[in-house]
């Protein structure tokens, strides 16, 4: 499993995946190519699924486009550990099924080469020997990350209408 | 205690009385997609394969981001977008040429005080000035109200920012949001509500609230609104519609933070790259050569952008060291344009005019950067990268700034010329 880590602040829409391909890419393979390109080159061939990526505050900024969430949670990344995210891409996270943890101290105690596991369950991720808890989200929207994404949640709840 | 304009706006749509931090589930008035339509139509589809939408008639769509098509895969995505148009019966269709949905909503009167508008573009927050509660989603959640028609809010905090004072020559509208977002930071109102509230919000024009509210998102915010007063009711006025809906804060409403700002202190500012809260003084970066310079977009691409421009470069030449692209943001702003011969004006001083819409501002087409390039832009995000080439350098400035530095081909303060 691989850490990625970018400390910085800010890290923004257009860096996790370029505009000039936002009308020219739209599915998972397509987006996955170009995934942090001007952030880190090297991100698209090394991510494998199980992955983390562990960030500074407001991760995610700019932008609506959802590629970023959309590829990384194609690409398989397990979780993104920030110490803040903008609100676009926290609320497209949840419609993806990407799991986001919010953990300030999680990302401040981390040091290169820390092993990390997170299980949202218990609301827990761990940092090389420490153990961090993170508030659980709303009902409403636990729901939807758990039947992976809002798009699978609206078919699973029309089929149960269906049913009814 | 009092209540703020998102607790009231979020309540009434929700049909009860709700509180900070509360989910709420509505139906939004409007949903905004444009040329993102189409990779949202292959989700509506796989998602609910022969469905209807829910509510057509409060889908609106706008081409504007890569419009005329600059390649045979965007024209094929438009061509989608106007197929799904008509099987689907949505009437609220605006085609390439309209303008910039952040310009074409309200000219369409799709955009009503009091009421909300979820887009699937970040600068949906830009309908705030017309004191509607508009923000910004993803394509997949864009899906998911076209087949349920709804969807949930968190009801946030909101910020303050008291407004007084009167703008000196060479200042704008533009200078004041990046001065704020400067000092709030770019994640600094992330979830949260702001407001404009003060005396010197009263008069202030809607072109220059628009201006304001579409950088909202630029720090974070979720909605950036004003209240509707008579410049409001005298923009619906011109549109024929009912001036009905408008909603505020109460006067004992409990903020977040309260933040004062006096516009008589705000000076010449530019966003240097890579971000857009990195602003400095205009003075401060003066004498640097730039090579590209872009007027226009959501955030300044109307007519009285156009307007300060061309009262700086009429009867002058644009310095030969330096392009300038103009961009309308809509056909009603560009007609406008026209018939005040302000184009005339700028076309004779040597700029190039684009057709409405987004233009080069998310670096797909129309002026996209080679590396190493300077480009000083109106537009709202200087990112590494935006403007299509991650090796150039992106700087945020108010059409003054645009207009005075075409002239020398150099970053200037407009209050040299303009006194």
């Amino acid at each position: 499993m691989n850490v990625f880590h970018y400390p910085q602040n800010d890290i923004n829409t257009d860096l996790l995946f370029p505009g000039k391909y936002t009308y020219t890419c739209s599915t998972g393979p397509e987006i996955k190519e170009h995934l942090l390109e001007d952030l880190d080159p090297s991100f698209a061939g090394a991510v494998q699924p199980g992955d983390i990526i562990i960030a500074g505050e407001n991760f995610g900024c700019g932008s609506s486009r959802e590629q970023p969430t959309l590829g990384l949670k194609y690409a398989g990344v397990r979780a993104v550990i920030a110490s803040s995210f903008a609100r676009i891409f926290y609320r497209s996270s949840i419609n993806q099924g990407l799991l986001l943890i919010q953990s300030r101290e999680a990302v401040d105690y981390y040091t290169e080469g820390d092993p990390v596991a997170v299980d949202p369950a218990a609301g827990e991720v761990r940092v090389g020997d420490r153990v961090f808890s993170f508030p659980s989200l709303p009902d409403e929207m636990l729901e939807i990350l758990r039947d992976g994404g809002l798009l699978n949640h609206i078919k699973k709840q029309n089929a149960l209408g269906d049913d009814a | 205690m009092g209540e703020t304009f998102a607790v009231k706006v979020l309540g009434r749509a929700a049909g009860k009385k709700v509180r900070e931090g509360e989910i709420v589930f509505i139906e939004p008035d409007y949903i905004l997609t444009h040329d993102n339509s189409a990779a949202i139509i292959d989700k509506f589809e796989s998602t609910v394969p022969g469905g209807r939408i829910r509510y057509p008639g409060r889908i609106a769509i706008v081409l504007d981001h890569v419009t005329p098509a600059a390649s045979s895969k965007d024209a094929s995505g438009h061509k989608k977008v106007r197929e799904f148009v008509r099987e689907q019966g949505i009437t609220n269709f605006h085609d390439i040429g309209v303008g910039i949905c952040h310009q074409v909503m309200p000219e369409m009167g799709l955009v009503k005080p009091g009421s909300i508008v979820v887009g699937s573009d970040s600068h949906t927050c830009t309908y705030g000035a017309f004191n509607c509660f508009a923000t910004g989603i993803d394509r997949t959640e864009a899906a998911g109200i076209w087949i349920t028609g709804r969807t949930w809010f968190k009801v946030p905090e909101t910020i303050n920012i008291e407004l007084t004072g009167a703008f000196n020559a060479g200042v704008s509208a533009k200078d004041l949001i990046l001065t704020i977002i400067g000092e709030v930071g770019a994640g600094g109102a992330n979830y949260m509500a702001v407001e404009f509230n003060g005396p010197a919000v009263g008069g202030m024009r809607i072109s220059d609230r628009m201006t304001i509210a579409n950088m909202g998102i630029e720090m974070g915010a979720k909605i950036a609104a004003f209240p509707a007063n008579f410049v409001t009711s005298k923009y619906y006025e011109a549109l024929d519609l009912e001036f009905t809906g408008a909603i505020w804060s109460d006067h004992d409403a409990e903020y977040a933070r309260t933040l004062e700002y006096d516009l008589e202190e705000i000076v010449p500012v530019i966003a240097c790259p890579h971000q857009v809260d990195n602003v400095v003084p205009v003075k401060e970066m003066a004498g640097m050569k730039i090579d590209q310079i872009f007027l226009g977009t959501c955030t300044n691409g109307r007519v009285e952008d156009l307007k300060a421009a061309a009262d700086i470069l009429r009867g002058n030449k644009i310095h030969s060291g330096v392009r300038m692209l103009i961009g309308p943001a809509s056909r009603v702003e560009y007609l406008k344009a026209m018939k005040m011969e302000i184009l005339q004006d700028l076309v004779s001083a040597g700029a190039v005019v684009l057709p409405p819409g987004c233009g080069p501002c998310l670096g797909a087409h129309q002026g996209v950067l080679a590396p190493g390039e300077k480009c000083l832009s109106t537009a709202n995000r200087n990112f590494k990268g935006r403007m299509g080439e991650k090796e150039a350098e992106i700087y945020l400035c108010s059409p003054e700034t645009a207009a005075v530095s075409a002239l020398t081909g150099k970053i200037r303060d407009p209050r040299e010329v303009l006194k």
